[in-house]
C-alpha cells in the first residue's frame, strides 16, 4: 500500500461530509415559509402578544382601564392614526416616508370646514376636503416618483405648504358654525355601533365601537386583501425590495410610487374628516405632530424604513400599543407631555430590534446574550 | 439561418469606441462564450443586444428580422433575455414571485383580479425541476445562495420562452459549488434548445459549457473559434494580445 492510497480516499469522505453538511444547511436554514411561520417571524404578532399583556395587566392593576367606555374611547383614539398607518405603511414598503400626513389632515379639515361654514351641503364640503388631500398627494408622488427628488425633502416640504395653507385659509381662525349639515357631519364623526339600550340592542359589558374604529376596520380588511391577493402591491413589495429589478422586469414603478402618495394623503383625509365630524369644529393645527404617531405605530408594527416589509395588521396594533401604552400612562398619573418621548423612543427602539447589521440583527444578539449562543 | 446576426456593429461613447465593427452570429441551441480584457467591450455588446442603447451603427439581426432595439422590453418581445448577477431579484420576495415579477398569473373578473398564487407556485416548481435545480417557489430570495439566485433568474427566462440567454459574469463571486451549479443550468438551457451568450473571465467555466468562443479586444473581435479547435493558453494569448489573431 502506498502512502497515497489513504490520502485518495479520504478525499472523496472529507467531498461527502461536505455534502451531508449542505443537505442539512438545506433543511435547517432555508426552511419554506408557511403562512403560519411567516406569522409567528413577524413583527407584528409580538407587538399583539405584548399588547395583549399589557391590556390584561392594566385591566388587573386599573379596572377602570377595562371597562367598556374607556374601550371605546382608546379605539376611537387610534382609529385615526391606524388609518392613516395604512396609508404610511404602502409609502413604507417602496422605500420612502411621508412627512406631510399630519398638515395635510389639517388642510382637508379646514378646506371641508369653510364649505360647511358656506352651507355648503355635507357631501360637497367632504369631497372637497378630500379633493384637497388627494391633490397635496398627487404633488408629493409627482416629485418623488417622477422628478426623482428624496421623499424625505419633498413630503418635508408639503408639511410646512399643506400646514400654511390651512392657517391662511382659515383666516387662522377655528370654524364650528357650520350650514344646515351640521348635524350629519356629526353624526358621521359621533356614530356608534352596536348601541346600547335604549337606543339598541347591547349588552353592557359590549363596547360602542366608533365610526371611526370601523373604518379603520374596513380599510385594514381591503388593505390587507389588496396586500396579499393583488399583483399590484406584489410589484409594490418589488420595489421595495430591489427598485431596479423592477423596473427591468417592466413593473411600472413610477406610477406605483406616485399612487402610494396619493393613497397615503387619501388616508389622511379621511382619518381627518373623521376628527371634523367627532369634534364638529375644524382647526388649521388638527394633526400636528401625528406624522411621528404615525410612522411610530407603522415602526412598531413591523414596516421597515429600508423598504419592503410592512402589513395591514401591523399598522393596526402599531397604532393601537401606542394608544394603549398612552392611556396607561395617563391613567398612572404620568404628565400626558411624556408622551412625546415615548413615542420618539418607541421610533429608535422599533427600527433598532428590525435592522440588519451585515446579516445579524440586534434581535439575534439580544436573544444571544440572554440565551448564551452566539451567532 | 441564424438565430441571432450581429452586423459590423459599431459603439461610440463620445470620443471612447467600445466596440468597432463587430460581426458574429449565434445559432439556435447554441452556447458561445464572449471573453475579452476588461474594458473589452463584453459588457457594451451584451446591452445592445439586450436593447439598453442603440448601435452606432451596424445592424443586429434576430431571427432573420432586422432589429432596433431602444428599451430592453423591446429585445425582450424578440426573445432575448438577459440574467443579471444581482440586479434583478427582490430579495424580500420568494422564489415563484420572483420568476413572475411582472408577469403575474391573474384570476377572476376586475374588480376582483387576484392573484393565482397556486398556478405561479406550481409552475414555478416545475421551472425549476426542469432546470434540475433545488430550489422551493416559496423559499425567500434573501436566504438563498448565489447559485440558486441564479437558478431564479433563469427560471424567469424560461417562464418568457426566450430564444437567446445573455449572461454576463453570471459566475462571478460565488463559490465553486454554486458555479458547477451554474454551469449545469447553462447545459439545462441548451438542452432545452435555448442559446446562450456567457460572458465570463473564468476560463475554465467558458471551455467546460461553450461550443464557441469569441474574443473582444479593444472593441474588436479578435478571434471566433470553436471550443475544441482551441486551447486555453491560445485564448489567454489572444486576450492579452499576445497572439495578434487568429
Ligand atoms: N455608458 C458609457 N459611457 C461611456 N463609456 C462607456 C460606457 N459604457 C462603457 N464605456 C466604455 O466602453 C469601454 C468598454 O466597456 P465594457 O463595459 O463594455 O467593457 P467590458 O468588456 O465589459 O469590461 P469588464 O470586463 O471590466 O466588465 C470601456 O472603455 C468603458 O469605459
Ligand atoms: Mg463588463
Amino acid at each position: 500500500m502506498t502512502p497515497s492510497q489513504p490520502m485518495s480516499q479520504a478525499m472523496p469522505a472529507a467531498e461527502l461530509r461536505e455534502q451531508d453538511h449542505a443537505a442539512i444547511a438545506d433543511i435547517v436554514g432555508i426552511k419554506e415559509q408557511t403562512l403560519f411561520q411567516r406569522f409567528l417571524a413577524s413583527q407584528a404578532f409580538w407587538v399583539a402578544i405584548a399588547l395583549f399583556v399589557l391590556v390584561v395587566f392594566m385591566t388587573w392593576l386599573e379596572p377602570s382601564f377595562g371597562t367598556s367606555s374607556n374601550v371605546t374611547n382608546i379605539t376611537r383614539n387610534f382609529a385615526p392614526i391606524a388609518i392613516m398607518g395604512l396609508g404610511m405603511t404602502v409609502v413604507l414598503i417602496t422605500g420612502g416616508i411621508d412627512l406631510s400626513v399630519g398638515s395635510v389632515m389639517g388642510l382637508v379639515a379646514i378646506v371641508a370646514g369653510l364649505l360647511l361654514t358656506w352651507h355648503q351641503p355635507w357631501y360637497v364640503a367632504f369631497g372637497a376636503g378630500l379633493l384637497a388631500g388627494l391633490a397635496c398627494g398627487a404633488f408629493n408622488g409627482f416629485f418623488v416618483a417622477y422628478v426623482g427628488m428624496p421623499s424625505f425633502v419633498v413630503t418635508l416640504g408639503m408639511l410646512s405648504i399643506a400646514r400654511s395653507l390651512a392657517v391662511v385659509l382659515s383666516g387662522n381662525q377655528m370654524l364650528y358654525q357650520f350650514g344646515a349639515d351640521a348635524p350629519i357631519v356629526k353624526a358621521i364623526g359621533q356614530a356608534k355601533w352596536p348601541l346600547r339600550e335604549p337606543a339598541g340592542w347591547a349588552p353592557a359589558w359590549m363596547p360602542e365601537f366608533s365610526s371611526h374604529f370601523w373604518v379603520m376596520v374596513v380599510l385594514a380588511l381591503i388593505v390587507g386583501f389588496w396586500f396579499n391577493f393583488t399583483a399590484w402591491a406584489r410589484h409594490l413589495f418589488a420595489i421595495g425590495g430591489n427598485e431596479n429589478a423592477a423596473r427591468m422586469t417592466g413593473v411600472p414603478v413610477d406610477w406605483i410610487k406616485f399612487q402610494a402618495y396619493v393613497f397615503s394623503a387619501f388616508t389622511a383625509s379621511i382619518a381627518s374628516l373623521l376628527l371634523l365630524g367627532y369634534s364638529g369644529s375644524a382647526i388649521n393645527a388638527m394633526g400636528t405632530g401625528y406624522e411621528l404617531r404615525v410612522i411610530a405605530g407603522t415602526v412598531i408594527g413591523g414596516a421597515s424604513l429600508m423598504g419592503g416589509y410592512g402589513t395591514a395588521f401591523g399598522a393596526v396594533i402599531g397604532a393601537a400599543f401606542l394608544e394603549v401604552i398612552r392611556n396607561a400612562l395617563l391613567m398612572a398619573g404620568i404628565d400626558s407631555n411624556w408622551q412625546g418621548a415615548f413615542v420618539g423612543g418607541f421610533i429608535i427602539l422599533a427600527v433598532l430590534l428590525g435592522m440588519q447589521t451585515s446579516g445579524r440583527s440586534l434581535r439575534g444578539m439580544l436573544e444571544g446574550m440572554f440565551t448564551g449562543k452566539h451567532k | 439561418m441564424a438565430l441571432l446576426d450581429v452586423r459590423s456593429i459599431s459603439k461610440s461613447f463620445g470620443a471612447i469606441r467600445a466596440l468597432s465593427e463587430v460581426d458574429f452570429s449565434v445559432q439556435a441551441g447554441e452556447v458561445v462564450g464572449l471573453m475579452g480584457d476588461n474594458g473589452a467591450g463584453k459588457s457594451t455588446m451584451v446591452k445592445l443586444i439586450a436593447g439598453n442603447f442603440p448601435p452606432s451603427e451596424g445592424e443586429i439581426v434576430v431571427g432573420g428580422k432586422v432589429c432596433h432595439f431602444h428599451k430592453p422590453i423591446e429585445a425582450r418581445a424578440e426573445g432575448i433575455e438577459v440574467v443579471y448577477q444581482d440586479l434583478a431579484l427582490a430579495d424580500n420576495l420568494t422564489a415563484a414571485q420572483n420568476v413572475f415579477l411582472g408577469r403575474e398569473i391573474r384570476k377572476g373578473i376586475w374588480p376582483f383580479r387576484v392573484l393565482n398564487k397556486q398556478a405561479m407556485i406550481d409552475r414555478a416548481a416545475e421551472l425549476f425541476a426542469e432546470l434540475k435545480s433545488e430550489t422551493r417557489p416559496r423559499d425567500l430570495v434573501k436566504k438563498m445562495s448565489g447559485g440558486q439566485r441564479q437558478a431564479v433568474a433563469i427560471a424567469r427566462t424560461r417562464l418568457s420562452n426566450a430564444k437567446l440567454v445573455l449572461m454576463d459574469e453570471p459566475t462571478a463571486a460565488i463559490s465553486v459549488r454554486q458555479v458547477a451549479e451554474v454551469l449545469e443550468l447553462i447545459r439545462r438551457l441548451k438542452a432545452r434548445g435555448v442559446s446562450v451568450m456567457l460572458i465570463s473571465h473564468r476560463m475554465p467555466d467558458v471551455f467546460a459549457v461553450c461550443d464557441r468562443i469569441i474574443v473582444l479586444r479593444r472593441g474588436s473581435k479578435v478571434a471566433d473559434k470553436r471550443t475544441d479547435t482551441t486551447s486555453p493558453e491560445e485564448i489567454t494569448g489572444l486576450i492579452t494580445g499576445a497572439i495578434r489573431d487568429a
